[in-house]
């Protein structure tokens, strides 16, 4: 008999599943727990950054149970783009792709003083360079921490976890030879965008009867806005921070060259001295708090800036599955009233119904944990910020109030 | 006697400015309200009569003593009220907006004691400042009283007191510069933020200019100095306008001052003047780029004010639109205490501002004044050397003039010579004093500079302090919150 390729290709695959499902009685627990991928290390060169990704496993489909290989940013996004392709996954949350590590802004910092490395005296250079290394750094972690999380979150997904291309990703430790895109395809990307969002709006007209569905798509329309405008004040914010933080540590190399110069005055001295400590402190402690609002705030807000786009993005192909299935319901009963290609319209209306149903299925379970998820993750950062600016603002409190015994008792 | 009554001159302003506090009307305009209480939190008992200057600007202009009947009310001088005035009587009338600010010295408003008003519980702490005033305290008519005073009447004591004193070597402190601009916007009655703050900016400029004029024991003898703290009326000077003929001759002078110093090649016999310059040369520079980096970090803070008010709010929304309950409240809280700590950074700027840059400020001014007193040394120096060469030039001419038979151009020659000799004495004496009144001076001013700074820097201190422990307070209270998140 003659199956539909389709059809058959899911009797398949159900049988696949019921197999692994015996083995997986037992074994499911500990394949949560035995697919642990970390990025362990990585190393920044001249115009791209290498990610060390390790992995520990359990899983039979892997030679080893642990192996590390070595991937980069484009990597990531191909692995991304696959997921998003994918007709199979259409009903999940797809974990946003991390963003491309941009050092352009502190590189740019270092050429900066490097030029002007003349017209300061050495103490402030050095200050300086501290401070971009530092900088620096920090952007580093921030980016290898966004890799990380986009493998874990898949690593998480029950059903993403056991993609080919994931396996491949991990396993296969020569190049993918995965290229950029180039012109031609971005432009293509981007038309498709283009497309994508005019057909979203084209979609989002029409009423959900479920009421679950129904509110999740105005709840994220708005959340998604809303976490937009947030993130882009708390950037604002942040900087103006770093600018601040900055000009406290120009003043502070000015107090201490004031401070040495004056050196006749042993007592004038001494205050200058213990000044300039204060404020090299007062400093440390500003970009520490800016670098941590950074951190808890910021990223938090972009990360779900990002997450919220992909669960629109969810809602969206479940949209555009309702609508193909209306389509091709009203395809059947025009054929029916033709009575021509009926046979064709039905598995077609039969393809869509099918689709349709399984995204709502996983989708409804997808938003869910989407909101567990998002919550716990405000939870845990803003209540470790309140902690921060609170440890912070005490350790200001006492530093002052030493510098200030210091001052006082130096008559 | 009039040891005791030294400390009263001006710990009696500083106790009534603080009893004026507490009187200060709602109707008062806030800013100045704001600025007085502040710098009298530390209450009337302090001994530092650095930060609390004696002529609070904005009291009611009277000149008895009226214990009685305090009356704090700034007053207007002549000239159309200003657009905005609030509801006071007529003969007085509150405004941050005053066109000219005042130089009022407080009655005495004695709460604390019954009878007798001069028995004030402070304790001076700076002895020299007793002594320096126990002869001055003869020289003023009354103990304390108030006057009026515009802005151009300050220009006019500073130019009184320049010409008087700089050229023999004593530092003037400079007065508040002119701001065409600013002046501008007051006087046509714009009242938004700028002006209100240009007026304040103005007023904490001229308290300092007319505390650091008296903490100068010659300056404070000065009759100018006495007339202008004492006086009713004061004539109107005139040459103090920006765009005056004497304006522009003033800058005149000082362009050609500049062309003869760099024509002036002293030979300096003393070390100890070219190390002071260079070290003043050196500490300008210092405080020049000081200034620019405090004044940076004032508008950053208040940038960053600004941007933290916004994110507030956006949080806020945020807030709004999330439908998790705890999570939403905590987001509401967490806008709440951005918010509040928006209005710290905001008052932050305002004490980095007043407190710090303002006197980096004052400094760099200052020290164009200490390097204008170096320069008035070395022109007494050449104009010494000058007369010296003359003489010289006499002395040759009179000898040659022996052997030539003119008996009464022989007699001129040398009665030219002896006036010169007395000149060129009096060159060397000049020259000698000004260098001994620049050293003391500039003993003098680094030790008035030592202390400016250090108390600024414990006040500013003081006001992190603060800033830290609201911090904490706000920090503390949102904790839970975010803790409850279930």
């Amino acid at each position: 008999m003659s199956l539909e390729p389709g059809l058959s290709q899911q009797t398949i695959s159900v049988v696949q599943e019921q197999t692994k499902s015996k083995k997986s009685f037992n074994v499911d627990l500990q394949t949560d727990a035995m697919l642990q991928v970390d990025i362990s290390d990585a190393l920044s060169e001249r115009d791209k950054v290498k990610f060390t990704v390790h992995t520990k496993s359990t899983l039979p489909n892997f030679k080893q149970n642990e192996f590390s290989v070595v991937r980069q940013h484009e990597e990531f996004i191909w692995l991304h783009d696959s997921f998003v392709e994918n007709e199979e996954y259409a009903g999940y949350i797809i974990p946003p792709a991390p963003p491309r590590p941009d050092f352009d802004a502190s590189r740019e910092k270092l050429q900066k003083l490097g030029e002007g490395e003349g017209s300061m005296t050495k103490e402030e250079f050095t200050k300086m360079k501290q401070e971009l290394e530092a900088e620096y750094l920090a952007i580093f972690k921030k980016t290898v921490a966004m890799h990380e999380v986009f493998l874990c979150r898949v690593a998480a997904h029950p059903v993403l976890r056991k993609d080919l291309n994931f396996h491949v990703f991990l396993e296969y430790n020569q190049d993918l030879s995965v290229r950029g895109k180039n012109k031609k395809e971005k432009l293509e990307d981007f038309f498709k965008n283009v497309v994508k969002s005019a057909d979203g709006v084209l979609v989002a007209g029409v009423k959900d009867v479920d009421d679950f569905f129904e509110h999740e798509k105005t709840f994220l329309l708005e959340y998604h806005n809303r976490v937009k405008d947030a993130s882009a004040k708390s950037d604002r914010m942040i900087r103006s921070h770093k600018n601040a933080a900055d000009d406290i540590n120009r003043i502070a190399s000015s107090l201490y060259t004031l401070g040495t110069q004056d050196s006749t005055d042993l007592c004038k001295y001494e205050q200058m001295l213990s000044l300039n400590l204060t404020w090299s402190c007062l400093h440390k402690i500003e970009a520490r708090i800016a670098a941590d609002e950074d951190l808890k705030l910021a990223d938090l807000l972009k990360y779900y800036l990002r997450e919220s786009q992909a669960a629109k993005d969810l809602l969206y192909r479940r949209s555009r599955a309702l609508v193909d299935y209306e389509n091709a319901n009203k395809a059947l009963d025009k054929a029916r009233a033709k009575n021509r290609d009926v046979l064709q319209a039905e598995t077609s209306q039969q393809l869509c119904c099918h689709k349709f149903e399984k995204i709502s299925e996983s989708a409804k379970q997808e938003l869910i944990d989407f909101k567990t998820r998002r919550v716990a993750a405000f939870r845990k950062n803003l209540v470790e910020l309140a902690e921060l600016e609170l440890k912070h603002a005490k350790g200001n409190l006492q530093l002052l109030q030493g510098c200030l015994g210091i001052l006082k008792g130096n008559t | 006697m009039t040891h005791t009554a030294g400390t009263f001159l001006f710990s009696l302003f500083f106790l009534c400015l603080a009893s004026s506090v507490e009187y200060v009307e709602s109707s008062q305009p806030a800013s100045l309200a704001a600025e007085d209480i502040s710098t009298n939190s530390n209450g009337p008992k302090q001994d530092s009569l650095f930060d609390d200057d004696p002529e609070d600007l904005f009291a009611e202009a009277t000149e008895e003593v009226s214990l009685d009947s305090p009356e704090r009310d700034v007053l207007l001088s002549d000239g159309p009220s200003p657009a905005i005035t609030p509801i006071t009587p007529p003969t007085s009338v509150i405004t941050p907006l005053a066109k000219y600010t005042k130089c009022i010295f407080f009655p005495v408003i004695e709460e604390e004691e019954g009878g007798d008003s001069f028995d004030i519980h402070i304790s001076v702490s700076d002895p020299e400042k007793v002594g320096e005033y126990m002869t001055s305290i003869s020289l003023f008519k009354r103990n304390e009283f108030a006057v009026k005073r515009r802005f151009s009447d300050f220009l006019g004591l500073h130019s009184k007191l320049a010409s008087k004193y700089l050229h023999i070597g004593y530092i003037v402190p400079p007065a508040p510069e002119k701001s065409i601009v600013g002046m501008t916007k007051v006087k046509v009655g714009k009242e938004d933020q700028s002006s209100n703050e240009f007026v304040e900016k103005r007023r904490s400029a001229l308290e300092r200019y007319l505390m650091r004029t008296v903490k100068h024991p010659i300056l404070l003898k000065d009759p100018d100095v006495l007339q202008f703290l004492e006086s009713s009326e004061l004539p109107r000077a005139v040459s103090t306008q920006a765009l005056s003929s004497a304006g522009l001759l003033r800058m005149v002078n000082k362009a050609a001052d500049a062309v003869n110093k760099m024509t002036i090649k002293m030979n300096e016999s003393d070390a100890w003047f070219e190390e002071k310059q260079q070290h003043f040369e050196n500490l300008d520079v210092q405080l020049r780029k000081l200034h620019t980096s405090v004044e940076s970090l004032v508008c950053h803070r208040k940038e960053l004010s600004v941007n933290t008010a916004q994110f507030a709010k956006s949080a806020a929304m945020l807030g709004n639109s999330e439908d998790h309950t705890a999570l939403s409240r905590a987001l509401s809280q967490l806008a709440e205490v951005e918010e509040k700590i928006d209005q710290l950074h905001q008052d932050q700027a305002n004490a980095d501002f007043y407190l710090f840059s303002e006197l980096l400020g004052d400094y760099v001014r200052l020290l164009t004044a200490v390097k204008g007193v170096f320069d008035h040394r070395m022109k007494t120096w050449q104009k010494w050397q000058d007369s010296q060469m003359l003489l010289q030039k006499k002395r040759e001419a009179e000898a040659k003039l022996q052997f030539t038979n003119k008996p009464d151009k022989l007699q001129q020659a040398k009665d030219e010579i002896k006036e010169l000799e007395g000149k060129v004495q009096q060159g060397e004496r000049d020259f000698e004093q000004i260098s001994k009144t620049i050293r003391k001076e500039v003993s003098r001013f680094e030790k008035e500079r030592v202390k400016d700074f250090k108390t600024i820097i414990i006040k500013y201190l003081e006001s992190l302090v603060q800033t830290q422990q609201q911090l904490i307070k706000y920090w503390e209270a949102f904790l839970p919150e975010a803790k409850a998140i279930s």
